[in-house]
């Protein structure tokens, strides 16, 4: 498989993307994440091993449900956590990323964790501070904290990864998610299967690893766990599919295609969801789904990587 | 700038590539009163000049100044990216004594008055010789034709909408039609703006992996192709003014096969560079048309072997820092290119991929012959343009050898083989490398 190598920056690290981790850091933070989850179900949820320790969290586009799980993971590590959301104030007013990064970094941060529209620019903002970086997501680049919650997701249900089969359903073209799950599932050594209309696969994609479908009964055969990707509303009513009603008819997933799959097979989903546009309501709540353990794994994860960036030179524990 | 007042100058001993005359001998160049009184092998047969400057041309080569067809540039309006003067200096530093200028200024060149203020600044502040091409309409809109004839008639050697490519090809068809009957010669670039779209790299698996969106080859090979029919309708003498892949290549023979009077550019990026320069989302590396795959670099280099591409272009594109120190789709595109244009073609040379000779026509001649002008020759009665490089003299490009205002270069750190070590323009040298 190739993908292009990561970004290091010597002496400070990141987690800027799935690409450059070996199999072996994968693992390792997943099994941290393991740990974290059982922190996670106790009554007295925090750690002090970050303790005096500042996170900020710097979204560039919102959303509510990645910020809130960074929240919470940076917390319940005994970290000061910060929002910051400049979707709407500072660059509107022309500040540069550039200038944003320079402004945090003189506050100290020891870990911003960085969501941004447009690819590479965390990678960027990475070079200029001096602190640990971790991407929340960068355009249709990358997001390595979903890609490994699905992984600790599936590994917990299913108890490996190897040999798996995982399809993953939609807007490939634009999904961040894709990408990094198409790294991290190779890795592992799981068999990739994306399924998708042409117009929501990117160039090239029968050369990144994975076998290409069109059809959702063909992709799901057989299939172990179906991961759906969410398509922004914009993209629906004609620009690359032609309508909602033709989408779900033919990508939605629904009982009748997920019959396809193994009959254990698990229902993911990035979420936030659209309901009747790539998933059904009745598979989304139904028994195969594990949308929600997604969530809590997402706490999880995020507590091992800023854990894992942080926590080796630490000194609270 | 005359030369008058200078002494007369005797290069000897040089190795001398002087395509215009199909010439690569050993011999002496005599320069008196800013022309070329000589030069080649017999150039001593009528004695030194008195009190001539005399240089040890020994192991080294002289060539005809290099003509640049295609160079954008900040003034007026965008004097903290590039002036006049700044982008003749690093011109002259890279061994260039021509320049076409680019009309994207601010405002447009688009007619006689702002073309002869370029010229007059030109003329006042530039150690070079410009010459400003023409928008082919007002203020680039698309719409309303310029006046070519006036233009023309006031020196302008070239129509050209810079970066942009007209999409009405009602209106590029009377454009061309109106330029053949003034024989202006139109150059185009040519990128369907609808096509490429928001892409901002070559399409492709490098692309969808960096998660950039891409801009397909179609993109410049349908207009293209549409200006290439219309070329063939109109008989204007039409010049693809920076094609970057091997179809593009193909068209254009198939063109010239058919008797058109129609040329084609490349820029040194894409004879040098490919998409996998990008990297990690390096932004110096933004480029239009994008960088494309190895195979069409390749392409491009066969194109200039075998004369489907008849000229190189240095494409120089000075971008202020803060537009470049941004996410990759939000970076401005361009990379200056005038000092690195003629060290990184000869690397075609070094690798054996593109005989010297070729090389360097496709430089001097070929475009100043495009341009009609009297230049890119070392023919007796020239203008003494000309540049003297140690050919094999290897170097590591740093910021210290930049002249522009800008830094944006594709090159930083890039180790060539071929220094200019003095430049001429009309006998007076512009430029000498240090030490």
């Amino acid at each position: 498989m190739i993908a292009p190598a990561q970004t290091t920056s010597p002496g400070r690290r990141h987690l800027l993307g799935i690409a450059g981790l070996s199999p072996q850091d994968i693992t390792e933070l997943l099994d941290l994440a393991e740990a974290e989850v059982a922190v996670s179900r106790q009554t007295e949820k925090k750690k002090s091993i970050l303790k005096g320790r500042t996170q900020i969290n710097l979204f560039f586009e919102a959303s509510t449900r990645t910020q809130a799980s960074f929240e919470l993971a940076g917390k319940r590590l005994g970290a000061d956590v910060m929002n910051m959301s400049v979707a709407s104030s500072s660059v509107k007013k022309g500040e540069t990323l550039i200038d944003t990064a320079m402004t945090l970094n003189a506050m100290q941060p020891d870990i911003l964790v960085v969501r941004h529209h447009s690819a590479g620019a965390v990678a960027l903002l990475a070079q200029k501070v001096a602190c640990s970086v971790v991407n929340a997501g960068d355009g249709a680049h990358e997001h390595p904290t979903q890609a490994l919650l699905d992984a600790l997701t599936i590994r917990r249900r299913k108890g490996r990864i190897a040999r798996l089969i995982v399809a993953i359903c939609g807007d490939v073209l634009h999904s961040r998610v894709a990408r990094s799950n198409i790294i991290l599932l190779n890795a592992l050594g799981a068999e990739v299967r994306v399924v998708a209309p042409s117009t929501l696969l990117p160039s090239g994609i029968a050369e990144m690893g994975v076998k290409v479908f069109r059809r959702m009964d063909e992709g799901l055969k057989g299939a172990d766990v179906v991961m759906m990707l969410r398509l922004q509303r914009e993209r629906m009513e004609g620009a690359f599919v032609p309508s909602v009603r033709e989408y779900f008819r033919y990508f939605g997933l629904d009982a009748a295609k997920l019959d396809h799959a193994k009959p254990d097979a698990l229902v993911m989903h990035p979420g936030p969801m659209n309901r009747g546009v790539e998933i059904a309501s009745e598979i989304a709540d139904g028994p195969k789904s594990v949308i929600e353990e997604q969530v809590e794994m997402g706490v999880a994860v995020r507590m091992a990587v800023i854990e894992k960036l942080l926590g080796t030179t630490g000194d609270g524990a | 700038m005359n030369g008058s007042d200078e002494r007369p100058l005797v290069i000897e001993a040089a190795r001398i590539v002087d395509p215009s005359r199909s010439l690569d001998a050993v011999g002496t160049v005599v320069v008196s009163d800013g022309r070329v009184a000589a030069a080649g092998p017999d150039a001593l047969n009528q004695g030194r000049p008195d009190g001539a400057t005399v240089i040890d041309g020994k192991g080294l080569t002289v060539l005809p100044g290099l003509v640049d067809a295609r160079v954008f540039i900040g003034e007026p309006g965008g004097e903290h990216r590039e002036t006049i003067a700044s982008a003749s200096r690093a011109a002259a530093s890279g061994g260039v004594t021509s320049i076409l200028t680019m009309p994207d200024t601010n405002p447009v060149i688009d007619d006689v008055a702002i073309a002869e203020f370029v010229m007059r600044t030109a003329r006042d502040t530039a150690l070079v010789n410009v010459f400003p091409a023409a928008a082919l309409t007002k203020g680039l809109a698309g719409k309303e034709m310029t006046e070519i004839g006036l233009l023309a008639e006031a020196g302008v050697k070239a129509f050209t909408e810079g970066r942009r490519t007209i999409a009405d090809p009602a209106l590029l068809r009377r454009i061309m039609t109106y330029a053949r009957d003034f024989s202006a010669v139109v150059m185009h670039e040519t990128q369907d703006a609808l096509l490429a779209g928001k892409g901002v790299m070559n399409e492709g698996l490098f692309a969808s992996w960096l998660g950039l969106p891409g801009i397909p080859g179609e993109a410049e090979i349908i207009p293209l192709e549409r200006d290439l029919r219309l070329a063939a309708l109109t008989g204007c003498r039409y010049h693809a003014a920076k094609i970057s892949l091997g179809e593009s290549a193909a068209v254009v023979a198939a063109a010239k096969r058919r008797g058109l009077a129609v040329t084609a550019g490349v820029s040194i990026n894409h004879l040098a560079l490919n998409e996998n320069d990008v990297g990690q989302y390096r932004t110096y590396f933004r480029l239009s048309p994008p960088l494309r795959r190895e195979e069409d670099r390749l392409a491009m280099v066969e194109a200039l072997a075998d004369g489907t591409v008849d000229i190189i272009v240095s494409s120089h594109d000075p971008q202020d820092t803060d537009d470049k120190r941004r996410p990759f789709a939000e970076a401005e595109a361009g990379a200056i290119g005038l000092e690195t244009l003629l060290p990184a073609a000869l690397r075609l040379h070094h690798s054996g991929a593109v005989p010297l000779m070729r090389l360097i026509e496709a430089m001097t001649v070929a475009p100043a012959r495009l341009l009609g002008l009297d230049r890119g020759t070392l023919g007796p009665g020239a203008p003494a343009d000309l540049v003297l490089v140690d050919l094999d003299r290897p170097f590591v490009f740093t910021e210290e050898h930049i002249r522009s205002r800008s830094k944006n270069s594709a090159f930083e750190n890039a180790r060539f083989e071929g220094q200019v070590l003095r430049t001429l323009v009309a006998g007076r040298t512009v430029f000498e490398a240090a030490g």
